[in-house]
């Protein structure tokens, strides 16, 4: 993948940074919005550096973008700048004043220190009336720092074909259905019933994103703070950690988990070798890409029923946002307000539009139906922005770090010397005394 | 100007007269100030961001004093993962022992000589990231390794070379060692072609055969560059990071120290306690040089 090197932009003369509220007035999607921030698009102008994690596309569909925004806004010019290791890189960068114009806020900035970075969008209240994921993500103090390039619901991706070939004709509504479901595609193909992606890790992290559909509770995350053993029988966490332990230890996993591959990993689920791997709406667009047809791929909803509903946890992917030491911030926020109201990545990359009237992507037709109900989750409580999260660093123990569930992995497997319960046991005790720390 | 440069030699020679004391400082400035800039300053850095509870991204740093360093000291699990380190120091030894055969036997005129010095030194070169993807591919089940044993009529002996923890450390110890032997190779036949000729040829007069030379003239003539490459064995075992990092991330028991200060500053963010950490093992490797230097000192070297 290539990355770009951008030098220092020059700063336009004369630009004033008034950035008035861009109001979600106008209807659809498609109508240009010359006049987005009060002023005629014309009056708009400066060099704007834009970071995208999208090194596969920033040549491709983001040149287009750029050709698109640039008719409209002629006195702007739009470099990308594409990075591989986006969260290493940016964090790191972040410490000088020179990262980009438009970026992707990275996940470990925390809600306190958003305003030091990013200069704010608009109030939670106002932009939540048109866009998603507001209320719940990158906001601090009633103000929202960042819209979402797409959302993506969860679950995991599965090969139609495969599981239609193991006689499995009804979707799991229990995690036992869904290991009996594995066992039969075990007995009746050759393909992995579930592949990890242990290796590589981060796809591990992506069963933490089913958290909340088990006990299908929106405030489940912030119970998280009120409670000293999220590990416990009937919990979010015991179930999704449970079935994974219970798929390796019945050996429904790939064979040698440390030597997996990510990338290899999409074209053995489009072509059957693998069954199913958990992983978030987002992947489906890369898997059916990957696949030798794309119909083979399907969506499923992690196996369990809360009324007899499944549910799905919808949440925003990263978010644009404005480098608070932009010299064009008023050209940033028109590129941010153009991508999520015009561009159509979201919906071209399968995902759920930021715009709450912005339309469901095919990719989620699966989900429409069998049904399955979507949660948004609820708000942390004010001052509570990111107590999860300091607990959960405080103890080391990453919820969305693959460290933990590794070892879930590896103990399944037999090659820890721990059941599951230690490892629970073990996890709460940590969960419990870094609360303590962290309220104390 | 060309009329000028052609006139110029006629002129008296212009000679900008510069204090001797300072030259050979003119020299040091450039490599000087790219040590400072990458050297000491980032550890300098390192040691402030040690006494402070900083997350790696937020603008105020907090001092909290040595509150890092007890932590770290009072969690010894922390320093477990130094087991980890004993395998490779372990395969150093296999390493040192291999690089010295294969540099005493080049030393003396062999058939094709300079092909296997390129071939011993080759791995050397290569990129760690590239190794690390190459050696996946090599022991993943149905890899090369099991192709080869296949082949060799031992499929019976095929293991997960990485996914049993009982050998996953010696895997990546034996990656270690392939990688880097072409390095004390090089320093050791470079120590030993130093030797004067004459040495060994006198010893031959006298009857020595190739142990004899070895045992007598090579090794006491390389003993610095075998006690300077035991400390970067030391040193080396302790810091092991990039190849276990690439393969395994540290999974399944292949964690290392380093390994272990990365996860805690970008993982965790605790960039304070995980400086601590690098600072620790700072010393501990400055403490153990220091020990051998102790034990193995340097002593002048003089077979004539």
């Amino acid at each position: 993948m290539r990355i770009r090197t951008v030098t220092a932009m020059a700063a336009m003369t004369g630009l004033t940074l008034a950035i008035a509220g861009c109001s979600g007035s106008d209807d659809g999607t498609n109508t240009p919005a010359p006049d987005s921030t009060g002023g005629q698009a014309s009056e708009i102008t400066g060099d704007i550096t834009v970071l995208t994690q999208r090194t596969d596309i920033v040549d491709t569909i983001f040149a287009d973008y750029k050709t698109q925004f640039e008719e409209l806004y002629p006195g702007v010019n739009v470099t990308f700048e594409a990075i591989t290791d986006y969260e290493g890189e940016v964090t790191t960068r972040m410490s000088t004043d020179d990262y980009g114009d438009v970026l992707l806020i990275p996940n470990s900035v925390k809600a306190s220190d958003l305003p030091d970075f990013f200069e704010p969008l608009g109030t939670v209240e106002e932009l939540s009336q048109t866009y998603r994921f507001i209320t719940t993500e990158q906001n601090y103090d009633g103000l929202s720092y960042g819209i979402a390039i797409t959302g993506n619901a969860s679950g995991l991706v599965y090969n139609k074909r495969v599981w239609d070939e193991a006689g499995v004709s009804e979707l799991p509504t229990t995690p036992e259905e869904f290991i009996a479901a594995l066992q039969m595609i075990k007995d009746n193909t050759d393909a992995i019933p579930l592949y990890t992606n242990y290796a590589d890790g981060w796809p591990l992290t992506q069963w933490e994103s089913n958290r909340c559909e088990i006990t299908a509770n929106p405030n489940c995350v912030n119970e998280l703070a009120e409670t000293d053993a999220p590990w416990t029988e009937g919990s979010d966490h015991y179930v999704i950690d449970s079935l994974i332990y219970d798929a390796v230890a019945a050996g429904l996993t790939e064979p040698d988990p440390t030597t997996t591959n990510w990338e290899q990993s999409k074209g053995d689920l489009g072509d059957g070798t693998i069954a199913t791997m958990a992983l978030g709406s987002w992947a489906i667009v890369q898997m059916q890409d990957a696949a030798t047809d794309a119909a083979d791929i399907g969506y499923l909803p992690f196996p369990v029923q809360v009324d007899g509903a499944f549910h799905s946890v919808i949440s925003g992917d990263y978010k644009n946002a404005i480098n608070v030491n932009s010299d064009n911030k008023a050209a940033a926020r028109a590129w941010i307000d153009w991508f999520a109201d015009e561009s159509g990545y979201a919906t071209d990359q399968g995902g759920i539009a930021p715009r709450i009237d912005g339309p469901t992507p095919d990719t989620l037709a699966d989900f429409a139906a069998a049904d399955v109900q979507y949660i948004e989750l609820t708000p942390a409580p004010e001052g509570k922005e990111s107590l999860v999260n300091d607990i959960d660093q405080a103890g080391e123990i990453g919820l969305w770090a693959p460290d933990y569930r590794q070892r879930i992995v590896d103990a399944a497997r037999g090659a820890r010397d721990e059941s599951k319960q230690d490892i629970f046991d073990d996890l709460n005790s940590r969960w419990a005394s870094a609360r303590a720390q962290v309220a104390g | 100007m060309p009329t000028s440069l052609k006139t110029a030699p006629r002129s008296a020679k212009r000679r900008i007269s510069v204090p001797r004391s300072i030259v050979p400082w003119l020299f040091l400035a450039v490599p000087l100030a790219l040590l400072i800039t990458f050297t000491f300053i980032p550890v300098a850095n390192m040691f402030w961001y040690s006494f402070t509870s900083w997350n790696g991204i937020s603008k105020d740093k907090d001092v909290v004093g040595l509150s890092n360093y007890i932590d770290l000291f009072t969690r010894p699990e922390l320093f477990r993962v130094f087991f980890v380190s004993l395998y490779y120091f372990a395969a150093s030894f296999v390493q040192m022992a291999l690089a010295l055969y294969f540099a005493t036997i080049l030393s003396f005129s062999t058939r094709f000589r300079n092909l296997f010095k390129g071939i011993l030194f080759f791995p050397y070169l290569i990129n760690g990231v590239a190794i690390g993807f190459t050696f996946l591919y090599f022991f993943r089940p149905g890899g090369t390794l099991d192709a080869g044993l296949e082949l060799l009529g031992l499929g019976d002996h095929q293991q997960f070379w990485l996914g049993n923890p009982d050998i996953i450390n010696f895997s990546l110890a034996g990656t270690s060692v392939w990688r880097y032997m072409g390095l004390n190779f090089v320093l050791f036949l470079g120590a030993i072609q130093s030797v004067s000729p004459s040495l060994y040829e006198a010893a031959e007069l006298d009857g020595a055969g190739r142990w004899a030379q070895f045992r007598y003239i090579i090794l006491p003539s390389i003993k610095p560059i075998v006690s300077l490459s035991f400390i970067l064995a030391i040193s080396g075992s302790l810091a092991v990071f990039e190849i276990p990092y690439i393969m395994t991330g540290g999974a399944n028991g292949s964690k290392t120290f380093v390994i272990q200060t990365i996860d805690m500053a970008f993982e965790y963010r605790k960039v304070g306690l995980a400086s601590a950490m690098a600072v620790v093992l700072l010393f501990i490797v400055l403490l153990i040089t220091w020990i051998q230097r102790r034990i193995v000192p340097d002593e002048k070297v003089n077979l004539t």
